[in-house]
C-alpha cells in the first residue's frame, strides 16, 4: 500500500504544477474561501474552479465542506499530525476504492436477479 | 463515531474506517451492500477486481492484473503512472476460504511487506469487510506510515512548500 501512497504523493506534486492551483493554495493560506469566491478571484467559471479544487482535494492539499449551498475550501491535511494525516489519506484511498467496489457489486446483484428470473421462467 | 446516515433514498454509501490496531497492524473496515459471495467474487475475479482496485482518482491505470486465487497461487498487478516507470505489485495467496477469508502477502517492498487478511462477514444480506495489514515489525509499519522511509519527509517538504506559497503571497 505504501506504493499507492507514493503515487498519491506524485498526484500532490502534479496538483502543484498548475499556476491557478498554486494561487488557490496561496489564497487559502490566508483564509478559507468558497468555490464561488475562488472562481471570481481567478476570473474563472464555477465549473473550471470546481475542477481545480477537485485536483487539490484528491491530492490531499485541500479539504472542502458543504454547508447549505456553499462549499467552503480549507487548506488540507497538513494541519494534522503526521500519522493522523497518513491514516486519513489512507482512509480516503480505501473509501474511493470501496465506492467503485459498490458499483461492481450492484452490477453483479442486478445480473444475478436477471439470471434468477430467467431460471424461474 | 458513526456518521449519521443521511436521509438518502437508497443510502448506499457506507462509512470507511481506518484504525491502527496495534504497533504492527492497520485495519480498514467497510460494509458493502451485497452478500459475501458477491463481494468475494469481486475480490477474486481479475476482470471484476481491476474495475475497482484502482479508483480513477488515483491517477494510475492498470496495465495487467493476474490473480491466481488459490493457496500458494500468485498475483501480479502492473500499473502505469504518468511520468514514471510502470510499478508492479505482487505476492501470493496463503489462505483462500471462499466467501469468508483471503490472506495474501505483499512482496513488492521486500522484507518489510505486510500480510493482508481480508474477512467477509455477512449480516442480513450485507457484508462487513475488514482488511488487516499486519507488518513484520513496528518499524516496518512506521516506515509504511512514512516517518523513516522518506515519504514523511517528502510530505513535510510538500507541507513546507504550501506554507511558503501562502507566506509569499502574503508579502506581495
Amino acid at each position: 500500500m505504501v506504493q499507492y501512497m507514493r503515487a498519491r504523493l506524485d498526484a500532490s506534486f502534479a496538483a502543484l504544477s498548475d499556476a491557478t492551483r498554486r494561487g488557490v493554495l496561496e489564497q487559502l493560506g490566508h483564509s478559507d474561501a468558497s468555490i464561488t469566491e475562488l472562481a471570481e478571484k481567478f476570473h474563472m467559471t464555477l465549473t473550471g474552479m470546481k475542477k481545480h479544487v477537485g485536483v487539490l482535494e484528491r491530492a490531499g492539499l485541500v479539504t472542502t465542506e458543504k454547508v447549505g449551498r456553499v462549499r467552503t475550501c480549507t487548506l488540507g491535511a497538513r494541519r494534522l499530525e503526521e500519522e493522523t494525516a497518513w491514516l486519513e489519506r489512507y482512509r480516503q484511498l480505501w473509501d474511493s476504492r470501496f465506492d467503485e467496489l459498490d458499483e461492481v457489486v450492484e452490477e453483479l446483484k442486478r445480473k444475478e436477479n436477471v439470471d434468477g428470473r430467467k431460471k424461474r421462467e | 463515531m458513526d456518521a449519521r446516515r443521511e436521509s438518502e433514498p437508497t443510502a448506499t454509501k457506507n462509512r470507511t474506517t481506518v484504525e491502527r490496531k496495534s504497533e504492527r497492524e492497520v485495519v480498514v473496515t467497510r460494509t458493502i451492500n451485497a452478500p459475501a459471495r458477491i463481494v468475494f467474487e469481486a475480490f477474486t475475479k481479475p476482470d471484476l477486481f481491476k474495475r475497482w482496485w484502482v479508483p480513477k482518482s488515483f491517477g494510475l491505470s492498470l496495465l495487467s492484473c493476474e490473480l491466481d486465487v488459490r493457496v500458494g497461487g500468485t498475483y501480479r498487478l502492473v500499473f502505469s503512472h504518468t511520468g514514471s516507470e510502470p510499478m508492479a505489485f505482487f505476492g501470493r495467496y496463503i489462505e483462500v476460504t471462499p466467501h469468508s477469508r483471503l490472506v495474501w502477502t505483499n512482496e513488492e517492498g521486500g522484507d518489510g511487506g505486510a500480510v493482508t487478511t481480508v474477512t467477509f462477514e455477512e449480516h442480513a444480506g450485507r457484508t462487513l469487510l475488514a482488511l488487516h495489514d499486519l507488518y513484520p515489525s513496528k518499524e516496518a509499519l512506521d516506515a509504511g506510515i512514512g516517518s523513516t522511509d522518506g515519504m514523511g519527509e517528502t510530505f513535510d517538504q510538500l507541507d513546507e512548500l504550501v506554507v511558503t506559497l501562502g507566506a509569499n503571497s502574503g508579502r506581495s
